[in-house]
């Protein structure tokens, strides 16, 4: 009577154990069967490679471009334009992402490594000069933006605000947006040395949503509820940033964002590149908050 | 047969001392690149101008290359962290070996270690979304993004590492000096702070030095939280002000610098400096701890 309880007891143990160990191996095996179909089924590949501006569009480029076009492999992978430029030099990737141009030396390099770069304009991003919504200040003029990133303006107060110090936000220099910034706002100067630099536009985002004394700024896909875009002007009117006035060109900040390529595309890259350009691809663009060609 | 287990014992040693022997050779290998690349720089600009500049501007033209306002910038986050590192880590570890039960001890030390597994950038976050705001608010500054901030996360951060080691050094005193303490009369807290923790004091050194390798090579947590300005902080006003520290230099700048340039070789002397540094510490707490080692033997 004993025994055959207990066997009794154990046969249900037993057959789950087994029956979960099949799952296990068929799950596994149905695992296998995917990754082998799609590694054989990929026939060409490329490499997309730079700017941390561009990255989140390509991302998503990419997504949509290899539904559509299973046999197809797009890796894209950020780091710099800088990065992405070094990269396309060294003929080690397909499209280098950037969101500033070549440098002439970056150019010479090329060439002389038998690298031919061709530019490709793919968006446009506006640059929004981003405060804290408790902030009364809504308007500037660009020589102001410049006298609060020079260290010339140190006080709200002189830009029309409350007795609040400023602290002005920055990214690292290893940014695109920190070169185009320097070169197109400060007109070349150095930045004030007590600016904070954060090591991502997210973070900056962060500290001037919580901090009434913060100004910073970011692509104009970063702006949501938690900070307050600032209207700049340039001659006469005050233009807030978004993407209608970024395409107008009434909005003074806004740049190309570019892919290069080495010669004219051909193959794979060629026809990821036109499918980022064509409608499909421009309506992502509008997707992720940049503005289509 | 003898001799068959001869070989075996021969042939598991080998390879035993060529795995601790790569070890070496990495070590080796990693001060030979970061050395060889960072001396480049000093074709362009001179060693001691290197250390004395003021300014940190590397992508200016012409450049500036001054460590100073980084090196201070480390200096002053890591006295700040050791500050309150410190004194809350050693009276843990009196806490621990000396006053709770078994019970409480055995409860208490795992909590610590999770702390010393929790990801640096878990503590930078933690730091940017709730230390920076508050320290705002309560000392009403125009920024959270101090170096006071980088003190309080890396003073979080050095904690394990402290009572970990202090503890051990507590526990290894010898009981018949505890016990010869009490047995003229002392109180417990007159054993402690008289006897347990002077005869302890090299081995808490020790461990205090090792917190401050600890402080001073963490990269992710002060990247966040300290604002990164490159500017000579002043002294003690300085730790209400946005500091930046040398590894946040390297981390931040790495990204984008141009290969083989002033600014690239510029990078590796800062990375081979900080070799130096936490070289130095751990030398000296090795020191300190053979010492100790000296003194509870005799």
């Amino acid at each position: 009577m004993k025994k055959n309880i207990i066997t009794s007891k154990k046969l249900p143990a037993n057959l789950a154990t087994y029956m979960t160990l099949f799952l296990i191996i068929g799950a596994a095996s149905i695992g296998i069967g995917c990754v082998d179909k799609e590694t054989q089924a990929v026939s060409e590949s490329i490499l997309v490679k730079g700017s941390d501006t561009v990255l989140p569009l390509a991302q998503a480029e990419s997504e949509t471009f290899m539904m559509a076009n299973t046999d197809k492999s797009v890796t894209v992978i950020g780091g710099g334009s800088g990065v992405g430029i070094a990269a396309l030099i060294d003929g080690e990737v397909d499209i280098a992402m950037a969101s500033r141009e070549m440098k002439p030396s970056e150019i010479e390099n090329a060439r002389s490594n038998g690298i031919d770069p061709v530019e490709h304009t793919v968006c446009w991003d506006g640059i929004a000069v981003a405060v804290n919504p408790e902030n009364t200040v809504s308007t500037l003029t660009l020589s102001q933006v410049r006298g609060i990133y020079n260290g010339s303006i140190t006080n709200w107060e002189e830009v029309g605000g409350t007795d609040l110090k400023i602290v002005a936000i920055s990214r690292d220099s290893s940014s695109g947006t920190y070169e185009y910034f320097k070169e197109n706002v400060l007109e070349g100067e150095e930045y004030r040395p007590d600016a904070l630099i954060q090591s991502a536009t997210g973070a900056i985002v962060l500290e001037v949503s919580q901090n009434k004394n913060a100004v910073g700024y970011i692509g104009i896909a970063y702006l949501d509820e938690s900070v307050k875009a600032i209207s700049l002007n340039s001659d006469g009117t005050y233009v807030l940033p978004s993407a209608e006035t970024v395409k107008t060109g009434a909005y003074p900040l806004a740049r190309p964002l570019y892919f290069y390529t080495n010669g004219e595309p051909t193959g794979l890259a060629k026809t990821f590149l036109d499918y980022v350009l064509g409608p499909d691809g421009q309506g992502i663009v509008s997707e992720i908050g940049y503005i289509p060609v | 047969m003898r001799m068959d287990g001869k070989f075996k014992e021969h042939a598991i040693e080998t390879v035993l001392l060529s795995t601790s022997a790569v070890t070496v050779v990495i070590l080796f290998l990693i001060c030979i690149f970061l050395f060889g690349e960072g001396a480049a720089l000093f074709n362009e600009i001179s060693f001691f101008d290197f250390l004395s500049g003021k300014f940190w501007y590397p992508t200016s033209e012409p450049p500036q290359f001054g460590l100073l306002p980084l090196f201070l910038g480390t200096l002053i986050v890591t006295v700040g962290a050791i500050c309150i590192s410190v004194p809350l880590g050693v009276a843990s570890a009196i806490f621990i070996s000396e006053i709770a039960s078994a019970k409480v001890a055995g409860m208490l030390k795992p909590f610590i270690e999770i702390l010393a597994g929790v990801p640096s950038v878990v503590y930078g976050f933690f730091g940017l979304v709730v230390i920076i705001p508050n320290l705002q608010k309560l000392l009403n500054l125009p920024t959270g993004q101090t170096a006071l901030a980088g003190s309080i996360m890396l003073g979080i951060m050095a904690l394990p590492t402290i009572i970990s080691i202090s503890e051990d050094a507590i526990s290894a005193v010898p009981s018949f000096i505890k016990e010869g303490s009490l047995a003229l009369g002392a109180t417990r807290w007159q054993t402690i702070h008289r006897v347990t923790v002077p005869a302890a004091l090299s081995g808490i050194s020790a461990a205090v030095m090792l917190g401050i390798g600890r402080a001073i090579g963490e990269t992710m947590t002060v990247m966040m939280v300290t604002g990164n300005t490159a500017i000579i902080p002043g002294f003690p006003d300085g730790f209400l002000a946005p500091v930046r520290t040398m590894t946040a230099t390297i981390a931040l700048e790495m990204g984008e610098v141009p290969q083989g340039s002033d600014h690239y070789h510029a990078l590796f002397v800062i990375g081979a400096m900080l070799f130096v540094i936490t070289l130095l510490i751990n030398l000296i707490a090795e020191s300190i701890k053979r010492r100790y080692m000296f003194k509870v033997g005799s």
